[in-house]
């Protein structure tokens, strides 16, 4: 079995604070971490690993710096990785992305499964992972749950759609792209060992030549949308309004203010 | 002059509300260019759909009826779609950023080789091109997007950003019937289990929220209780459902539902950025919280400092008796 997992690496929000906004965090930031949704689908594809043989490699497009997140996956277990590197997919969006993965997906030889995050914490899209799976011509199933059931022989999969509406059992043809949701379990920490060997990997580079991509296929050129205009939200001025007094009289006070808001 | 296609979701015939919020905001589009609203519906005896579209404010409806459409998968819908808008290219292409319109508008835009911007907060016009605005960084950024000249250009609607019309029923509109060539399937819907009984979080106006000043699972009937009597969906942090003291599904914020109702109680949550990231843009924030210092009274319009199990319950006798329930 070969499960490849689309990992990316993003910005921490948990270290946005007064002193450093979300325009700081992107253009500096601090230390950059695995896409938190991303976690999820590494988990997912050794857990497969473990129960079925064979192995979870991770597949990932950035900047060279994306190294770091790549050493925190392999530390959790996976056996390679490959990272997509060039300054001319530099403000690719997410089709151009998606050519990138699909080509170097293409070289990987034969594989089963293709795991991903529900979405990535910095640009939001959600859609890297269905544009992949367009391109390959192969399934997508998203918002999956649980993996039901799996059979590499056969080449099937049965899994749990967590949708809007309710819980959508699907059976699919393998391989698969399959976009994992936080339900799937929660991913392991790296171990001791795991991290000493990923310290000294040695991570395989690959660029637009290649990929054997043009560069008009890919970066600003090979991309249908921009985003000129990056800012901060509107601040939000509330006025706190604290209710004080007992529970009986504060609630009364409360919910008169409520209705007069009309939201209720 | 715009043309501009949107998608009308459904299940079983039943139309997600999304749509007509998505179909309104293409009416404002349209009447800003001048041009044309057409709703395009997909399914399976669902002929009907195209006429409650013209009441919504389609101008005209593009209807294919097939069995083949009859459960909703990725594979055939996404196809159908695409087919239809290579061969018409309508010049904006818009549907609702629901779990069905977030994957089906990624697999469009990729088989039409377009551009596409999903979960739109505002859409606009410059000349004919369309422009949207949609938050990055879990909220935390907001970019405005561009598009290249190749059509459709394409988006999703957030829920709840643009109100949908008031149904016209004296508005009508021609109701062309198509047939696609669907793509041999690969996937099969065996089971589907509706979420009965529960306010989904993504619909709900109001969401009463707890988290780990709740205390374990069971705090959380009083929180229910609060939710129910209001009509509104029950939430939780990340560190309830961690805790496992309440199912993933309530989860608000960054690994969660992103939400943005008109109201928002947050019972015993402290306000962590992450879960902050998922509810910040409600209309109206309450924080019920022990300590004052949390940073969810930041973002509240109204705060009570105090203990949840005493004011939560409180809140809820005073609605009931306000609301007659």
């Amino acid at each position: 079995m070969k499960a490849i997992v689309l990992m990316k690496q993003t910005p921490d929000t948990a270290q946005l604070s007064a002193s450093m906004d979300g325009l700081k965090l992107m253009a500096e930031g601090g230390p950059r971490i695995v896409n938190p949704w991303d976690e999820y689908a590494i988990e997912t594809g050794l857990t497969l690993a473990e129960d079925h043989g064979g192995e979870a490699v991770l597949l990932t497009m950035g900047k060279p710096e994306s190294t770091e997140a790549i050493k925190t996956g392999l530390a959790m277990g996976c056996k390679g990785a490959t990272l997509l590197t060039d300054d001319a997919f530099e403000n690719s969006d997410s089709l151009a992305t998606a050519r990138i993965l699909t080509a170097a997906i293409q070289q990987q030889g034969d594989y089963d499964i293709i795991l991903a995050g529900k979405s990535a914490i910095d640009g939001d899209t959600a859609q890297t992972a269905v544009q992949v799976a367009a391109l390959l011509g192969i399934p997508y199933l998203g918002y999956v749950a649980k993996i039901e059931a799996i059979d590499f022989d056969a080449k099937t999969i049965t899994v749990v759609r967590a949708i809007d509406s309710g819980r959508e059992t699907v059976t699919s043809s393998l391989p698969a792209v399959v976009s994992v949701l936080k339900e799937i379990g929660e991913p392991r920490y790296p171990s001791f060992m795991g991290i000493r060997k990923a310290a000294k990997a040695k991570i395989p580079e690959m660029g637009l030549a290649d990929l054997g991509l043009s560069a008009d296929e890919v970066g600003a050129a090979g991309s249908n949308v921009q985003w000129p205009e990056v800012t901060l939200p509107p601040a939000q001025e509330t006025q706190l309004e604290l209710i004080e007094g007992e529970p009986e009289e504060a609630a009364k006070v409360l919910v008169q203010k409520l209705l007069a808001e009309k939201v209720i | 002059m715009a043309n501009i296609w949107t998608l009308v979701e459904h299940r079983d015939g039943a139309v997600d509300s999304i749509s007509w919020e998505t179909l309104a905001m293409a009416r404002k589009l349209a009447d800003k260019s001048g041009g044309s609203v057409t709703a395009v519906v997909l399914g399976d005896g669902v002929g009907e759909l195209a006429q409650t579209a013209f009441h919504y404010g389609a101008d005209s409806a593009l209807l294919v009826d097939d069995p083949a459409l009859k459960d909703y998968r990725l594979e055939t819908y996404g196809a159908a779609l695409a087919e239809l808008a290579a061969a018409r290219t309508p010049d904006i292409l818009l549907m609702g950023a629901s779990d069905k319109g977030r994957e089906i508008s990624p697999f469009v835009a990729a088989k039409l080789g377009v551009g596409l911007a999903s979960d739109a907060l505002d859409m606009d016009l410059d000349g004919d091109s369309l422009l949207v605005t949609r938050p990055v960084l879990v909220g935390n950024l907001i970019a405005k997007i561009t598009f290249s000249d190749a059509k459709p250009q394409m988006a999703s609607l957030r829920r709840r950003v643009f109100p949908a019309l008031e149904p016209d029923t004296a508005r009508s509109g021609n109701v062309e019937t198509v047939s696609v060539t669907l793509p041999e399937t690969k996937t099969a819907v065996t089971g589907f289990e509706v979420a009965e009984g529960e306010v989904s979080l993504n619909d709900a106006s109001i969401i009463v929220s707890g988290g780990r000043g709740v205390g374990g699972p069971e705090g959380f009937p009083t929180v229910k209780a609060l939710a129910d009597v209001l009509g509104g969906a029950l939430g939780a942090s990340r560190a309830a459902v961690d805790a496992g003291w309440i199912p993933y599904s309530h989860q608000v914020g960054q690994t969660g539902k992103t939400v943005q109702p008109d109201l928002y109680i947050a019972c015993g949550i402290s306000g962590a950025i992450q879960h902050l990231a998922g509810m910040k843009t409600s209309k109206v924030i309450v924080a019920i919280n022990k300590d004052p210092e949390a940073p969810i009274f930041k973002y509240a319009k109204y705060g009570i400092v105090g203990d949840l199990f005493k004011y939560v319950p409180a809140l809820t006798e005073a609605f009931k008796k306000e609301l007659g329930k």
